[in-house]
């Protein structure tokens, strides 16, 4: 055990591995945030439509040679966020449909781009899968972060922190009953809007570490396990909180530990704690 | 007495297809407007507009003078959505007091107070903590109405506030609108399946059906011909 624990000594004197940890748990604090929301907004999707546009976005900003990839991918999710919710209330093409149009129109035109640059680039076709499964499923390597990446994702945890906080009880009146908010005056197209940019931005600050297929799951499960035992909006947000920090730390740790790639270590930690939680509120039904 | 909404040849329905129409209409101060009607008559479709969650497809709907959107309280039919949402009482209570916020990010202290007072009156005080998925459809149906109250100032709008309440529910249900429109002036304008309260508790009718079939006073209403063809069909009590 004690040899465990001197690896992790080790580890941790190294930059890049504390530097990961500061991201992974920025990240999994702002991604747990808005899961509860999207749950039952019924925007599970949007979340996973949003991160393949993400992966497009990303392979224009490779072909363009873009030294920072976020100039280009930050704005074009945005954009599609707000598309994605204003197709929600069209009834031409319907929401779901939209949503899986989108994300598997960025996913097909992102791996093409990504194969095309690199034949004019002269690289050979190994390379491009590597890149496309580390930006699929995240680096499998956590110590790549620079010291800049580490900062925007510190600027970044902050702004989507600051935001939820002071939009925390409009966040849950247009989540709870959107058309009782709009109906009394308030504006729930606007809160809305800030809801899509948010996530927006969540899915972009965590591309690079746990890949964008990942981050639904980061999005997401932490929320469903909460809901699984705790019976208020603001104790379901603080456990998914709580939750996703552990799994993150833990996922980190092991994946130092046991070489695995940090994305899917992290999102199984997730999906233990949810079966822990179902099996929990299953039991705590049964007793009463 | 002020009037404070005015219908003018609004007409209601869904792309291509008129539900209602040539709706005319005034509701004034202190009114308590009953809108009766047999289903997809395009009752609640009115109410949604009226609210703006849906544009009329012609006419005008305006909101005089004294009253504005902030000002207004709103039950709505459950949706699917809210019967699984974790979420406590007093949580779902105070977010009725939102449109009272403004900018401000957080709730006062008189809001708080105000969702206090307004679970007491519907008597769901003990519920406060317990988790709003957990409750009886008539409990559900209290915590949104007390909702409704703590958003309404000057007008309250409601959807069929009845549905799933047993008799007795239903009666104290309303009596609490009763007094709410006499007691605190609060304008009332409902939607409705029961004649009988109809009848009984409003000052006006609306009743639609295509398109306006009737719209007056409630003694007016008894004794026009479109009034007693539906009392008698839905077993409506004439003589109280």
């Amino acid at each position: 055990m004690s040899e465990v624990f001197d690896k992790l000594h080790m580890y941790f004197q190294l930059p890049s591995v504390r530097y990961a940890m500061i991201v992974g748990l920025l990240i999994a604090l702002c991604s747990s945030l808005l899961g509860v929301t999207l749950v039952m907004k019924r925007f599970s999707f949007i979340g996973d439509g949003l991160s393949h546009v993400a992966f497009g976005a990303m392979a224009v900003a490779t072909i363009t040679g873009i030294t920072n990839n976020m100039l280009i991918i930050m704005p074009v999710t945005i954009i599609s966020a707000v598309l994605l919710l204003r197709t929600g209330q069209n009834t031409k093409i319907k929401g779901d449909a939209a949503v899986a149009m989108i994300s598997v129109g960025a996913l097909a035109l992102g791996y093409m781009l990504m194969n095309i640059a690199s034949q004019k680039g002269g690289r050979t076709s190994s390379n491009v899968s590597a890149d496309v499964c580390s930006t699929l499923f995240g680096s499998t390597s956590i110590l790549t972060l620079s010291p800049a990446d580490v900062w925007i994702c510190i600027v970044m945890s902050v702004i989507v922190v600051t935001v939820f906080l002071v939009f925390y009880n409009k966040i849950f009146a247009v989540t709870f009953d959107e058309n009782f908010a709009k109906a009394t005056g308030v504006r729930s197209d606007m809160y809305n809007l800030l809801i899509a940019v948010v996530i927006a931005v969540i899915i972009v600050i965590a591309m690079n570490f746990v890949g964008s297929l990942l981050i639904s799951a980061l999005i997401i499960f932490p929320a469903l396990s909460a809901m699984r035992l705790f019976k208020s909006f603001r104790s379901v947000i603080i456990c998914s909180v709580v939750i996703s920090l552990i799994c993150a730390g833990l996922g980190i740790i092991v994946s130092i530990l046991a070489g695995t790639p940090v994305g899917s270590t992290i999102v199984t930690a997730d999906i233990t704690v949810f079966f822990i939680f179902s099996l929990l509120s299953f039991i705590t039904k049964k007793g009463r | 007495m002020s009037i404070l909404l005015r219908c003018e040849n609004v007409s209601l329905g869904y792309e291509g297809s008129v539900v209602t129409k040539d709706l005319n209409f005034t509701v004034s101060s202190g009114d308590y407007l009953c809108i009766v009607g047999e289903n997809g008559s395009g009752k609640s479709t009115l109410i949604k507009a009226l609210l703006g969650l849906k544009p009329q497809l012609s006419g005008n709907i305006t909101f005089c003078g004294e009253v504005s959107k902030n000002e207004i309280g709103y039950l709505p039919q459950q949706t699917m959505v809210q019967r699984d949402f974790p979420a406590s009482v007093q949580e779902i209570v105070l977010s009725g007091c939102m449109n009272r916020c403004g900018l401000r990010p957080f709730y006062s202290r008189e809001e708080k107070k105000l969702a206090k007072d307004m679970m007491k009156r519907l008597e769901i005080t003990d519920l406060e903590k317990r988790c709003y998925r957990e409750l009886s459809g008539g409990q559900q149906q209290r915590v949104l109405l007390a909702r409704a109250l703590c958003s309404a100032r000057k007008m309250i709008l409601l959807d069929e506030p009845i549905t799933g309440l047993d008799p007795k529910a239903a009666n104290e249900m309303y009596e609490l609108i009763a007094g709410l429109n006499q007691k605190d002036g609060i304008t009332v304008i409902m939607v409705s399946h029961d004649m009988n309260a109809a009848v009984r508790y409003a000052t006006h009718i609306l009743h639609v059906g295509g398109k306006q079939l009737f719209f007056g006073t409630k003694e007016d209403y008894m004794t026009s011909k479109t009034g007693q063809a539906f009392l008698s069909v839905m077993g409506g009590d004439e003589d109280e």
